[in-house]
């Protein structure tokens, strides 16, 4: 039992990551961009960010290294759902202080089985 | 790793396929408002549409929809990086494909087949302009490799020497050590071996770095790419070597200080900071079906509310104070109750002009005209069940407005006129109701040719004399069509009259205002919801009817012998400067003639059917209320003239009256 921020502007993947990760018993708050979430965060500490790429408002790199400017985020894990398999992208997550990646499209199992690893 | 959870992905499909719906509009304005000189943000937000219908396309199993979507996300995004450039002709081709986008995701929603043919020819089209534009694409949809599946096939124990040495920085992006040495111990038998010797002395540690190294052994039917997958997101923050001992030597290790990992030592305890609040949902997604049911039984309560204080009056029990006050408490809340509730399946009107846009914009193409479509006050809300039913009719409209109204370029800028026409669409609510008006700067009605063409088809006499707003208002007549060859714009003369058919249904008016050379005004008056209408009673004999009030212009008492017949049987009284036909409402639901004086008063009620009047004689009006709408067709079955039952405060079943079917069932 883990608390998660997820964040990410759409409602299906919203719906469907939440769900899953709620049936395995995790604690889901939820934001629709990075100045949502990044807003969140400042309130309260989770133990687990997974955050979009893509988003309006604040991007989920942009939120990554925000993120990481906050004493309570400093350590915590931090996880990019990302379609992008070129490199790039990873890349600029990692410089902005992201733990790791899960790459679109995934099913339930590959995404409870993935943040296992960092809980 | 865990066990396998089985989890229906159906049952987020309808949210996938709104968001799609709600992507695809996103992606449309965007494109139609895209030029060279739009900013960065136009692009993005159209590609974050389009990168979101990819996602979830993949996510949920529409693979078509991902890979189809997967093309138009490349061009987007050559053009957010702006490798290349917009053009009439990409945009052109992004709306096309949208199209087809359209048209595959409501495949989709219906479980029916996608047109193969359409799609392909879209999607060529789509990877000849990307290989064409100078910029290379970007690689096609993952072809992802999944380690997880390269499992060793053999059923041997493989031994592993894995060194791991993290930067000092690990800590930085999240990424611990011991997490990662659990799932190895996760995969088979894992011995481990701390390298401390790149520990500082104490005065000189970070407590934020990482100085230590492991060396481990694991035992297993473990494949290498199960281990690498381990180390996936730390390998270019580590020196890291993974080699396979061949020979199984249970000594190879003895000499090396050894310890086997504890698990609950190494899982350091994370502090149980559950979020107490989790944050609150901005708004949820409910099926329509339970706001309607919902609907119905607040519509049932204020009718038992209103029996209710009825019986309580009619047994005298209303000068009991606890009572009466606990009974108006009731209403009160009960009246908040249906407001809010109705509130529910409020929403903005804007989602009827979404399609507007494109429409304005592929027309005006090929009619070769310049127009400018403008909206204002598209947060105002309406019943969803209004909203749905007034795109069609606002879209004929504007069609309308664009094909009849606006001219030709030249001939604005000969009539002194800026060539581009502009087309304005206005929301506002009024007293209960909301009124839409779409306004044209074009050329106004011909009233000649209308009143001409009206007399071809004998909808107007010969000898009949009609008033400007009358001529105009035959445009709304059935079988009337203006245009001298039927075009595809304006429908086939099935226009005006459905759309007046449309708001009638909804218990709402169209009517039309025109200055030659000028300009269009049509303006659309609708309650804001079907549910409920504001009726006024009336009475014939001893039933009670409901006429909405919309449509009533004024009540008067006459005589009855003030209403004349004339030849062809229908009866006329002189409303002003105007005669109109009167129905008498006893006669037409047979309900028998009480012994009363011919000349007793009874009262005409007046009716607006759109520009043409009509009186309704009855014997008296008796007050206004809110009525809850009934469906006749839900429970009996249609009948010509009605257009529901309400229940009344006594318990008694009213109709409630359509007029203009009534109208039309008399052939006024």
């Amino acid at each position: 039992m883990a608390s998660i921020l997820l964040v990410d502007d759409s409602a299906s993947m919203r719906e469907m990551v939440s769900f899953t990760l709620k049936g395995a018993g995790h604690d889901v708050s939820e934001a629709e961009d990075g100045v949502e979430a990044l807003e969140f965060a400042k309130k309260t500490a989770v133990d687990l960010v997974v955050t979009d790429v893509n988003m309006p408002n604040m991007d989920g790199i942009t939120l990554t290294a925000e993120l990481r400017k906050l004493d309570s985020y400093k350590f915590n894990p931090i996880l990019i759902l990302t379609t992008e398999t070129g490199s790039v992208r990873k890349e600029q997550g990692k410089v902005a202080g992201a733990t790791g990646w899960i790459e679109k499209p995934f099913d339930p199992d590959h995404l409870l089985g993935t943040i296992n690893r960092v809980l | 790793m865990d066990s396998e959870i089985n989890i229906d992905l159906s049952q987020f499909h309808d949210v996938f396929f709104e968001e799609c719906s709600e992507g695809m509009e996103i992606m449309e304005s965007g494109l139609l408002n895209l030029t060279k000189d739009s900013g960065s943000e136009v692009i993005n937000t159209i590609f974050r549409a389009a990168h979101s219908i990819k996602g979830g396309g993949g996510t949920f199993g529409f693979f078509e929809i991902s890979d189809f979507t997967h093309g138009m996300e490349t061009i987007l995004d050559e053009m957010r990086n702006a490798k290349l450039s917009v053009t009439p002709e990409v945009v052109e081709l992004l709306l096309a494909a949208l199209d087809c986008l359209r048209d595959m995701v409501q495949c989709s929603k219906d479980k029916q087949p996608i047109d193969q043919e359409s799609v392909s020819e879209l999607h060529q089209r789509l990877e000849d302009f990307i290989s064409n534009s100078a910029a290379p694409a970007t690689p096609a949809a993952a072809e992802k490799s999944s380690p997880v599946s390269e499992v060793n096939e053999q059923d041997a124990v493989t031994i592993w020497n894995i060194a791991f040495y993290p930067n000092e920085n690990m800590f930085y992006t999240g990424n611990d050590p011991f997490r990662l040495i659990r799932e190895l111990h996760g995969l088979g038998d894992l011995e481990v071996t701390v390298n401390h010797e790149r520990l500082p002395a104490f005065s000189n540690m970070d407590a934020q770095s990482c100085y230590l190294g492991w060396d481990m052994v694991l035992r297993g039917n473990v494949s290498k790419g199960q281990i690498t997958e381990i180390f996936e997101w730390v390998e270019d923050d580590c020196e890291l070597e993974i080699t396979r001992q061949d020979e199984v030597i249970e000594a190879a290790i003895e000499s090396r200080e050894t310890r086997a990992i504890d698990e609950s030592k190494v899982g350091r305890r994370r502090t149980d900071k559950m979020a107490t609040s989790g944050q609150e949902l901005a708004s949820i997604r409910v099926g329509i079906n339970k706001v309607d049911g919902l609907v119905n039984l607040v519509g049932e309560l204020v009718i038992t509310q209103s029996i209710l204080s009825r019986l309580c009056n009619d047994l005298g029990m209303d000068n009991n104070e606890k009572l009466s006050e606990c009974l108006d408490q009731l209403e009160r809340n009960t009246r908040d109750l249906q407001e809010q509730t109705m509130g529910i399946r409020m929403l903005p009107i804007d989602f009827a002009f979404q399609r507007l846009p494109r429409i304005v914009h592929d027309l005006s193409l090929s009619l070769g005209k310049k127009v400018e479509l403008k909206f204002s006050g598209e947060t105002t809300e309406l019943d969803k069940t209004v909203l749905e039913k007034i795109g069609d009719p606002l879209m004929h409209l504007v069609r309308n407005a664009l094909d009849h109204g606006i001219e030709a370029p030249d001939v604005r800028v000969a009539a002194g006129k800026n060539e581009k026409g502009l087309i304005s669409i206005n929301a506002y609510h009024r007293g209960g109701n909301i009124i839409i008006e779409i306004s044209d700067d074009g050329a106004g009605l011909n009233l000649e040719k209308i009143l001409n063409k009206a007399r071809e088809k004998d909808l107007v006499d010969k000898n009949e004399e009609l008033n400007e707003a009358q001529v105009s208002n035959l445009i709304f007549s059935p079988g009337f069509s203006t245009a001298a060859v039927v075009s595809d714009v304006s429908g086939r003369g099935v226009g005006m009259d459905v759309v007046r058919r449309n708001m009638t249904d909804l218990g709402g008016t169209v009517e039309v205002v025109s200055k030659p050379g000028k300009g269009s005004l049509f303006t659309i008056r609708l309650p804001l919801t079907v549910a409920i209408l504001e009726g006024q009673m009336i009475s014939v004999g001893d039933q009670v009817f409901i006429i909405p009030l919309l449509s009533i212009v004024e009540s008067l008492q006459i005589n009855a012998n003030q209403i004349k017949a004339v030849a062809n049987e229908s009866e006329l009284y002189p409303y002003r400067d105007e005669y109109i036909s009167v129905i008498r409402l006893r006669e037409l639901f047979n309900i028998p003639a009480e012994k009363k004086d011919e000349s007793s008063p009874g009262m005409l009620v007046v009716i607006d059917l759109g520009g043409r009047r009509i009186g309704l004689y009855v014997d008296d009006v008796i007050g206004q209320q809110q009525v809850v709408i009934k469906s006749l067709e839900q429970n009996y079955q249609q009948v010509p003239g009605i257009a529901g039952a309400t229940v009344l405060g006594d318990g008694a079943v009213a109709l409630i009256l359509d007029v203009l079917g009534l109208a039309q069932y008399s052939r006024l």
